[in-house]
């Protein structure tokens, strides 16, 4: 009986709090939307927060593209923590109620529940990082974005191959020849394209180095990616690197003294001493080409790559403590070879480059159009060179190549 | 209790007595004090922790502002709010049961999510090809069957071998984990284990009223039917008889070993159902996070209702009512997804810390010679 009571005070309780803070702080706030339609309200959904680098590299794209246009606190929303489910339909409409007429989410999984925001609401445009299905859904105001990682991925790698080199001239290397490791998410067509192109670039100035992949079948594990890095280490791997989202491969590193190239930011911070250098995205100018095109009342590209020359593509600061002398300068070199179209990432006509079983590269069907069965549905190699994040923005090369090899592929 | 104890001469300052019997309004105003006080504590914290509100301590007013912002300031977000509630209950009433009969099941989360399993794999693997009411009923057997199934088997080894529940229902939830990790690479076979929302097996919402309410009033119907099963049914009286005493459950002729089977069968036919509730009626999907925790915080919710399906309405609404507003105020003041856990980390402690006072009376010195005087 007692408790009835508490239940019938508690909500009594809960209604007074509320109606009082609603009455006395919140009467002025009401009056906003009337100059809902005037400007540009960008709305974000983020997977994580700032503790993990994948989010973390959004957030700070966010930040970057607000500054760089001189928006205002109030134009830029951030919904952070938010899961690949009905959440996220949720979240996006609740963005549009609160007047954002530019959606973005940054997950991989958000994409069906953000395109079912967008059916819903026909006047506000929904940009997703990392999907598929834009060019195929044919929904107006739905669009995908990524960028051509693979092209940094490459430069990180030739960062990793000059410290290979000098790990090699030096006497240093753990086994006869050298060794990378490398933690992998899942073995999906982001990782392995990032993976092989990271492979490539050290190859490319190390023709002799060959690579172990360890997957964690996750996104974001500290313990999982600590634990691949520490054994791939232990599996007399020279040098790290890593598609994974929290801090576990480059701490493990640190505490073995190992190299590690990172991803998504700079780690050199918590890894001093054996940070190389790390490739990123850059999403600021996406961000301001979505909100440049809302505000001139332009449309959104159903699919956009970013590249090196849009400056979504971008490395971090060397750090000459653990990287080889002269890295800098040769990666700005290659950098412009890229940008030249002198240099092809997979490039499939080179010889004892990028090679199956022993044969070259010549055809290859890839999966760009998301169906229900995943069917190979484009010839991808052409003109000599594997065409990575043409036929849609996100990556969709998962060939696994001579001189890579899987500790599990499970996942 | 105290009243035949003349004051000594050594008394301490204060000392702690059991209250044998709290008026009601002293007991509210407890629990109330603690709210506020819990309230106060986390705008500290958060003025301590938000550079914008060190800058503008005028802006403190916000900060509680957002915790209604995040419910009540539109109709979508009442809807939610109230669908978020639903499923908290509906784990919250499915461990109750279990937990009446002192059974410690924490094991909801993993029974749960082969709840949502056992429904998208009947979708995922007949969608399209049958009608879509038969997917569904489908679907609502094999929720139902799985989640059973996961509640049993730890039932079955405390019957038999009485092995501890705690421990066996905590790892079955790993177990729960993985098997979704394991089903979502055979069905994705980019590799992305990402499954995405399917095209069929959808609950479909009521011809009237939001798209939630269907999901809200199966919640309803369930707290009033288990508050009845619980207090007027004959296997209710017996969960409660064997929680109380097994010697004097076993001493009146109930078989002991059939009402745990039974009663976690219950738990486990629950929280099958609401695994199809956000597979079938949310989600239409499923990822390792599908339940996102709420099996743990269920426990809480129904712990704070003295596992009351009725009073559960409320403490799985407060505790909704914090989440929401707690994210809201991240979203509002651009900070880290982790302080809306601070805080309401901090209230929980403050209504969990007050039964303390609801149960024991600080008695000082001078008082007891009071209440004497006054007796």
């Amino acid at each position: 009986m007692k408790k009835k009571y508490l239940a019938v005070a508690i909500i009594a309780l809960l209604v007074i709090v509320g109606v009082i803070l609603a009455v006395t702080l919140g009467g002025s706030k009401e009056a906003t939307p009337a100059d809902k339609g005037s400007k540009v309200k960008l709305g974000v959904i983020l997977l994580h927060d700032e503790n993990s680098t994948y989010d973390l590299n959004f957030i700070n794209g966010v930040n970057d593209a607000a500054a760089a246009l001189g928006l205002s606190e109030d134009q830029v929303i951030m919904k952070r923590n938010i899961p690949e489910s009905q959440e996220c339909t949720d979240a996006a409409l609740d963005l549009v109620d609160e007047g954002c007429n530019i959606i973005f989410a940054n997950s991989f999984g958000h994409e069906t529940y953000l395109l079912d925001a967008a059916k819903k609401c026909p006047d506000v445009q929904f940009c997703h990082a990392t999907g598929t299905m834009a060019h195929t859904e044919n929904v107006e105001n739905f669009h995908n974005a990524f960028a051509a990682i693979y092209e940094g991925r490459y430069l990180a790698g030739v960062a990793a191959g000059m410290k290979l080199n000098e790990l090699k001239e030096a006497g240093l290397l753990k086994g006869e020849k050298p060794l990378m490791g490398y933690v992998g998410a899942f073995t999906y067509a982001e990782v392995i394209s990032g993976y092989t192109s990271f492979y490539l670039g050290a190859k490319s100035v190390c023709p002799d180095v060959e690579m172990k992949v360890q997957f964690t079948g996750s996104w974001y594990d500290y313990n999982e990616e600590k634990n691949a890095a520490t054994a791939l280490i232990a599996a007399n791997c020279d040098l790290i690197s890593q598609h994974a989202d929290s801090m576990g491969a480059p701490s493990a590193c640190e505490d073995a003294n190992v190299p590690n190239v990172s991803y998504n930011g700079s780690t050199v911070e918590s890894c001093p001493n054996t940070f190389i250098v790390a490739s990123r995205i850059d999403w600021s100018p996406y961000f301001q080409y979505i909100v440049n095109q809302v505000a001139a009342g332009e449309k959104i590209a159903t699919d956009w790559t970013g590249t090196i020359a849009t400056g979504s593509v971008v490395l971090t600061e060397v750090n000459e403590k653990a990287a080889a002398a002269g890295t800098a300068a040769k990666l700005d070199e290659v950098k412009a070879a890229l940008q030249a179209g002198t240099i092809k990432v997979f490039d499939t006509a080179a010889d004892n480059f990028i090679t199956v079983g022993g044969a070259k590269l010549d055809t290859y069907m890839a999966d760009v159009d998301t169906d229900v069965n995943f069917e190979k549905d484009t010839e991808a190699v052409a003109d000599g060179y594997f065409h990575e994040s043409e036929y849609r923005s996100a990556p969709y090369f998962d060939v696994t190549i001579d001189g890579i090899e899987l500790l599990n592929s499970k996942f | 209790m105290s009243e035949q104890k003349k004051t000594a001469v050594h008394e301490p300052l204060f000392h702690l007595a059991k209250r044998s019997n709290i008026s009601f309004g002293k007991a509210m105003l407890i629990r109330a004090v603690a709210i506020l006080l819990g309230l106060l504590v986390c705008g500290l914290v958060a003025f301590l922790l938000i550079d914008k509100l060190r800058e503008n301590p005028g802006k403190i007013g916000d900060f509680y502002y957002s915790f209604i912002k995040g419910s009540f300031t539109t109709e979508r977000k009442l809807w939610k709010f109230l669908k978020n509630m639903a499923i908290l209950q509906c784990i919250s009433l499915a461990v109750t049961p279990a937990f009446r009969m002192r059974f410690w099941n924490i094991g909801a989360e993993g029974q749960t999510l082969m709840g949502v399993l056992g429904s998208i794999t009947v979708a995922f693997y007949w969608g399209g090809r049958l009608p879509e009411w038969l997917l569904l009923i489908l679907m609502l057997i094999a929720a139902l069957l799985y989640g059973a199934v996961w509640a049993v088997i730890p039932a079955l080894f405390k019957a038999k071998w009485n092995t501890n529940e705690t421990l066996f229902t905590l790892m079955m939830n790993y177990v729960a984990t993985y098997v979704v990790s394991y089903f979502l690479v055979i069905w994705v076979p980019s590799g992305s284990s990402t499954l995405g929302k399917l095209k069929y097996g959808k609950l479909p919402p009521l011809p009237f009223g939001d798209q939630y309410l269907l999901i809200i009033l199966i919640v309803l119907l369930l707290t009033v039917g288990l508050f009845i099963y619980l207090k007027y049914s004959k296997q209710g009286y017996e969960i409660t008889v064997v929680g109380e005493s097994v010697r004097t459950a076993q001493y009146s002729g109930i078989n002991v070993k059939k009402v745990i089977i039974r009663t976690m069968v219950v738990s486990g036919l629950l929280c099958g159902l609401t695994g199809y509730l956000i597979g079938a009626g949310l989600d239409q999907s499923v990822t390792t996070e599908s339940v996102g925790g709420q099996g743990f915080t269920a426990i809480i919710v129904s712990w704070l209702a003295n596992f009351n399906p009725l009073i559960m309405i409320v403490t799985a609404g407060l505790i909704s009512f914090l989440n929401s507003g707690a994210a809201q105020i991240s979203q509002d003041f651009n900070v880290s997804g982790a302080l809306p856990d601070v805080i309401v980390g901090i209230i929980l402690f403050f209504i969990i810390g007050c039964e303390f006072f609801i149960n024991y009376q600080i008695v000082f010195r001078h008082s007891a010679k009071v209440k004497e005087v006054a007796k």
